[in-house]
């Protein structure tokens, strides 16, 4: 029996932005990210982090190379086949939150769900469910705005895991955040990693990267292992 | 290593799958996506919850939105509804004068010699009595215009006065006794004659009241005589009005009978009805028939047009100045849709990112803003389409019309104002559906 193929595979990924001058945002990068891991990719700001993590998430398409996801080949999918993956495979966090200011904390988590095809039946109870692993299950009707910083991010969290995704792209997840709440965004991606979530987290932040099993670095569009 | 095939949408890969189970996937979207029942998809109902969410979080931005809209609707649904109103106002005005008549007369045919005609038919003398007993028959009177020989004069003095110069006499009809009602006409003074005088052939007259004062006679209680063709007749009445038929005014009117025997009168030659309103078309023709009914084509009935038939004329002049403005209002009220909508389209760029981020595809992000944009100018449609209806009958209820309006015009109206969000929607929600997520996530 062949062992699973691993959930990420980069092999000689390259993604350049037409000239002129062309510019080669990320060169050559190869990269396997096994199921269960946690990484972290850190780099200065304009070094390729942000190309990476679109192309991890099918927000992007390499110009050369190829990107397996669970064993396929994913540069033969349509537009509207990405969207479908991405709804099912990959949960988002986002440095600037991204929620919907005039949803409820519950609305904003269901969503997802809505193009991801979680059973119309179960899904408010995975949004409570969601929600109350995050930690604010007492909040699930308050509006965005009157929560803080950290407690928007875990709402963050909560929509991007209620779909159940094989794989989390965090970008920059503490970038808004203080020392404090950053510490308890990063303790509830350990617990999630620790229940077997994929999770691959960009920073800038050498604190936040050194917490992962594995860290890239990533620099002039170069990744090193560290 | 697998063969991958490209497939065109997961759609057709989810269908086929569903169907039949054993299929192995073959194409990486197979792989990566297993079938999900079409109910758990983003359904229709998804979209339009999805689209009408945000409608209502901004009432000022909302009002300003569909103002446009609401003028243009409003008044185009009030131009037409003022049109119904006026033509139906103008339609009974109509019927009040000319409507509530049908005349029938002997069919006429060309005769031997050149533009002479000949009666084809004859109207019986009993024909009131006919046609009286017809539904929506008020009253009905024959008449016939009785021909004196040359030379004989209507007149009050009995003088063959060969110096006198030659004046026209006035016009002598024989008609039934219901001509007052029946054209309209008020004594004033004494009365007019009644079926027992017709029966009787007694001599007695009634003038119109110019005929009247031209030959002088003012008062009728001493019964003054005058003398038809030389024959004395009582002067029993003085009869004005009669807007419908002025000729009688200039007249004198003698029972049929009288005609009959002193003058040979052989055929009446008209019967004019008095009708309820809209009865027309109907009483036309039953009243033939109830005439002639072995020979319904030797008369013929001339009813008053169909009041429907009047205020179509009446529509067909529908004030295209109010219609232009009211399109003009509707383009703006378009262009104001189109706006606000691009305007919250990047506003929501964030947004759009991220759904497009957790697998919304273009086209349901297009719908999104499109079916926002429907529904926009659907509201704006319902109120414009209130308001119209509101300002006619208030507008009706100041003149004392009553209000017509067909209610097509209002369920039209909303339409049009869903069919307008539809037009002004279609470039936001273009833009909408191309922008990047990449793009739009980044940074704000």
């Amino acid at each position: 029996m062949t062992p699973a193929p691993p959930l990420v595979e980069f092999r000689d990924v390259t993604r350049s932005f037409p000239g002129p001058p062309e510019v080669q945002a990320l060169k050559a990068a190869t990269l396997t990210v096994e199921a269960g891991d946690y990484i972290s990719i850190v780099g200065p700001s304009g070094s390729g982090k942000s190309t990476m993590l679109n192309l991890l998430g099918l927000l992007d398409r390499p110009s050369v190379g190829e990107y397996r996801l669970a064993g396929s080949l994913t540069g033969d999918l349509t537009e509207d086949e990405r969207a479908a993956v991405r709804a099912r495979f990959i949960g988002f966090v986002f440095q600037s939150f991204h929620l919907l200011p005039r949803r409820s904390v519950l609305d904003n988590v269901l969503m997802p769900m809505l193009y991801s095809g979680v059973p119309r039946r179960e899904r408010e109870a995975r949004a409570r469910e969601a929600l109350t692993r995050v930690g604010l299950g007492h909040r699930i009707d308050f509006f965005p705005n009157s929560l803080s910083g950290g407690e928007r991010q875990r709402v963050a969290v909560a929509r991007a895991v209620v779909s159940s995704p094989q794989l989390l792209l965090a970008d920059e997840p503490t970038g808004n955040l203080d020392q404090r709440t950053s510490g308890e965004v990063m303790e509830l991606f350990e617990e999630l990693n620790a229940d077997g979530l994929t999770l691959i987290v960009i920073t800038h932040d050498d604190a936040v990267a050194r917490r992962a099993g594995r860290s890239i670095r990533i620099a002039d569009g170069r990744l090193t292992e560290l | 290593m697998r063969v991958l095939r490209r497939r065109k949408n997961i759609e057709d890969t989810s269908a086929e799958s569903v169907g039949d189970p054993a299929v192995a996937p073959t194409s990486s979207a197979a792989a990566l996506l297993p079938a999900v029942k079409h109910a758990d998809r983003f359904t229709f109902q998804d979209l339009v919850a999805e689209a009408t969410a945000d409608i209502g979080s901004r009432p000022a931005r909302l009002v300003m939105t569909i103002l446009g809209t609401v003028l243009g609707i409003a008044s185009l649904v009030a131009t037409l509804g003022f049109a119904q109103t006026a033509a139906a106002q103008i339609a009974s005005q109509f019927d009040g004068v000319a409507a509530t008549q049908v005349v029938v007369t002997p069919a006429k045919a060309q005769s031997g010699k050149a533009n002479t005609t000949v009666a084809t038919g004859r109207l019986p003398w009993d024909s009131p009595e006919r046609v009286k007993l017809l539904a929506g028959v008020d009253s009905a009177a024959l008449i016939a215009e009785v021909e004196l020989a040359d030379g004989e004069t209507i007149t009050a003095v009995p003088v063959n006065d060969p110096s006198a110069p030659i004046t026209a006499s006035p016009k002598l009809f024989a008609t039934t006794q219901d001509l007052p009602e029946t054209v309209d006409g008020d004594l004033v003074t004494g009365r007019f004659f009644d079926d027992g005088h017709d029966a009787r052939g007694d001599r007695v007259a009634v003038l119109g009241q110019r005929a009247a004062e031209r030959m002088g006679i003012n008062r009728v209680d001493s019964q003054p005589s005058i003398f038809i063709a030389g024959v004395s007749y009582s002067v029993i009445g003085i009869i004005e009005g009669m807007d419908r038929r002025s000729e009688f005014v200039d007249g004198v009117i003698i029972p049929q009978g009288a005609a009959r025997a002193d003058f040979g009168l052989t055929a009446p030659s008209e019967l004019t009805i008095h009708i309820a309103l809209g009865a027309g078309p109907q009483v036309a023709k039953q009243a033939v028939l109830a005439l002639q009914p072995d020979d319904p084509e030797s008369l013929e009935a001339r009813s008053p047009a169909a009041s429907s038939d009047l205020s179509q004329n009446v529509q067909a002049d529908v004030n295209v100045v109010f219609l232009i403005l009211g399109i003009i209002a509707l383009l703006a009220g378009g262009l104001g849709i189109a706006n606000v909508t691009l305007l919250s389209v990047m506003e929501r760029i964030g947004e759009i990112g991220l759904r497009r981020a957790l697998g919304a595809t273009r086209r349901q992000i297009g719908a999104q803003f499109m079916v926002e944009s429907i529904v926009i100018g659907f509201i704006g449609g319902i109120i414009g389409s209130a308001l119209g209806v509101l300002a006619v009958i208030i507008v009706a209820a100041v003149q004392g019309w009553s209000p017509v309006t067909d209610p097509l015009i209002a369920v039209a109206g909303t339409l049009l104002g869903a069919l307008v969000g539809w037009a002004s929607g279609w470039y936001p929600a273009r833009r909408a559906a191309r922008i990047e997520p990449v793009a739009a996530l980044r940074g704000v």
